[in-house]
């Protein structure tokens, strides 16, 4: 036998091609995302006073809790009224 | 009619009566003599026993496959490819029977009254297991993509080279051994047992069986490892946060019921270490799957700070003998019977011992446990993470005396493992971590370890000897974390 047949145990999905958003456009809103780990919101409220002193109109949400993935009516939310979001990840 | 007769060069039986057939098919039989030898040994065998005429080869063993003779030489009897008769082995009048239903005659003079022949090629094993992983492709049991591996590469490396392992050695999945695998569940192949984060990947049947090969897992531990995975499937668990987090948690697999010693898993001395293939490779087989279906990768999605050897995979199974306290943790929460058997998941730690070797009495022993468990991540962290303790049979013999249920030793644990305010603020006794000054308006306000006494889930196995029962401290819980799942193994047999 020259080769050998193995089955493939990965669930064969190819990868989703998401284009990223256009660039140059201007941010009128920007969402901050509190993924609610501890002292996430110290780092927020310090970026949103810098954000705010470039009259950047913000956007303050959180997901219900850091262990489970942004709810989809949330990431809806963000993606329809924001035109960027940064997120805040850790302790 | 038409007959067909199936010979193979390495058969005594066959070299005896491969004449006569030929004979008879040269005298006008409606005989096809097909040989599951290759073709130098069946033009060899033709040239041994004197025949001019080779017979022809049966391609793939697609004939024989589909008359499926468990010896030869066989003839059988066809009417419009409808089998009407068939002798296997060398049987003198049924042959002459045999052939005169088709209209024609066989010359047996000096052929033995009976003889039996030898295993039809497709009884071997090895073309038996490659057969049956060809019908199952063709039937659409089997759809994985086939990757192929060179001749010359060593396939417990190339998987590795693919990223498909957890580091150890694997067990090549090849489709024979998936299709074996199949046969220890009814279930269909493609049915879907979960969608396991982070990409969403659909973990049918095959693909858990996939992994539960390459894990190392003898057929009967898959209906636990389907079950297991079903568990961490559902939502609750929160299965995408723990094998993302920081924490070193893993999914840990508690068996409980009859069909765990029945897979070979054995709750006694060692229950929790090497040595038992069925618990070993079970808790590998669901990470595996976790990792290769729902594509969670260490170091990737995985940012686990240290990991642990836990991670690799843990499974115990629980010990329901005679001396047993409670009944099985999957029969309290799901309310399994006694005969049936179910997985516990849980987000939880490697475990730890927690030793007492001079309690007698049960209160005494809860204060004992109760201190082990306020252990868990921090005992300055209050409430937000769950435990699994697991009773070592001389502990438990303790509570199965004093005739307590499960409920009732949780409740205890639970009182027992308050601590008061003042001890647990930041700063109080030079540790910054704590309870929040604000919170804290009377020092010695007793403050719960854990939410409720459901949040501590008591489990039973170990060996005899030995006063110690082992503490596995959870990840978050309830419902900003993962709530432990109970499925039902008899689901997935």
């Amino acid at each position: 036998m020259d080769y050998l047949e193995l089955l493939d145990p990965t669930a064969e999905r190819d990868a989703v091609a998401r284009p990223l958003a256009e660039r140059g456009r201007p941010i009128r809103r920007l969402a901050l995302l509190d993924i609610r780990k501890p002292r996430g919101d110290v780092f927020l409220d310090e970026l949103e006073a810098l954000l705010r002193a470039e009259s950047l109109d913000v956007h303050r949400t959180a997901k219900p809790t850091f262990t489970k993935p942004a709810p989809a009516d949330l990431r809806r939310e963000i993606a329809e009224s924001c035109d960027a979001v940064i997120e805040a990840l850790a302790d | 009619m038409e007959l067909v007769a199936l010979v193979k060069h390495d058969c005594p039986t066959c070299d005896q009566l491969l004449p006569a057939l030929t004979a008879a098919a040269e005298r006008g039989a409606p005989l096809r003599i097909l040989s599951q030898s290759g073709e130098r040994d069946t033009s060899e065998q033709a040239a041994r026993v004197g025949v001019r005429a080779v017979p022809e080869l049966d391609a793939g063993l697609a004939v024989s496959e589909r008359l499926d003779p468990d010896a030869v030489p066989a003839v059988i009897l066809l009417d419009g490819g409808a089998e009407t008769g068939r002798v296997e082995g060398l049987q003198r009048d049924r042959l002459v029977a045999l052939f005169a239903a088709a209209g024609a005659t066989i010359d047996v003079a000096g052929l033995p009254a009976l003889r039996p022949g030898c295993a039809s090629v497709t009884r071997d094993p090895a073309v038996a297991g490659a057969l049956a992983a060809r019908r199952a492709r063709a039937e659409g049991r089997i759809r994985s993509r086939v990757l192929r591996i060179g001749g010359l590469e060593d396939p417990v490396e190339a998987l590795h080279d693919r990223g498909l392992t957890d580091g150890l050695p694997v067990v090549p999945p090849i489709p024979e051994r998936v299709v074996a695998m199949l046969e220890h569940t009814s279930r269909d192949p493609q049915d879907v047992v979960g969608v396991l984060p982070p990409y969403g990947g659909g973990a049918t049947v095959e693909k858990v069986a996939v992994n539960a090969v390459m894990a190392g897992c003898a057929g009967p531990e898959l209906p636990i490892v389907l079950a297991a995975v079903e568990a961490v499937s559902r939502e609750p668990f929160a299965l995408h946060g723990l094998l993302a987090t920081t924490h070193s948690s893993g999914p840990v697999i508690v068996v409980s019921g009859p069909y765990a010693a029945q897979a070979g898993m054995q709750a006694e001395v060692n229950a929790l270490g090497q040595g038992c293939r069925a618990t070993l490779c079970t808790g590998r087989a669901l990470q595996l799957t976790v990792r290769n279906v729902g594509g969670g990768r260490p170091g990737i999605e995985d940012r686990a700070t240290h990991g642990s050897p836990a991670k690799v995979g843990f499974c115990f199974a629980e010990r329901l003998d005679a001396g047993a306290p409670f009944a099985g943790l999957a029969h309290d929460r799901a309310g399994l019977g006694a005969d049936e058997t179910g997985v516990t998941v849980f987000a939880g730690e490697a475990p730890r011992l927690v030793a007492d070797q001079l309690a007698r009495e049960p209160d005494e022993l809860v204060a004992s446990l109760a201190q082990g468990l306020e252990q868990v991540f921090s005992p300055r962290y209050r409430l937000g993470f769950d435990a699994m303790l697991v009773l070592g049979p001389e502990h438990g013999r303790v509570f199965r005396e004093a005739g307590w249920t499960r409920s009732e030793l949780q409740q205890a644990l639970h009182l027992a493992s308050h601590r008061p305010a003042g001890e647990l603020v930041r700063g109080a006794g030079g540790i910054a971590e704590g309870l929040d000054p604000a919170w804290v308006t009377d020092p010695a306000f007793p403050v719960a370890k854990f939410a409720v006494p459901d949040r501590i889930l008591i489990a039973y196995a170990g060996g005899d000897a030995g006063l110690f029962s082992m503490v596995i401290g959870g990840w978050a819980s309830g419902e900003i974390g993962s709530a432990p799942q109970t499925a039902n193994v008899e689901d997935w047999r």
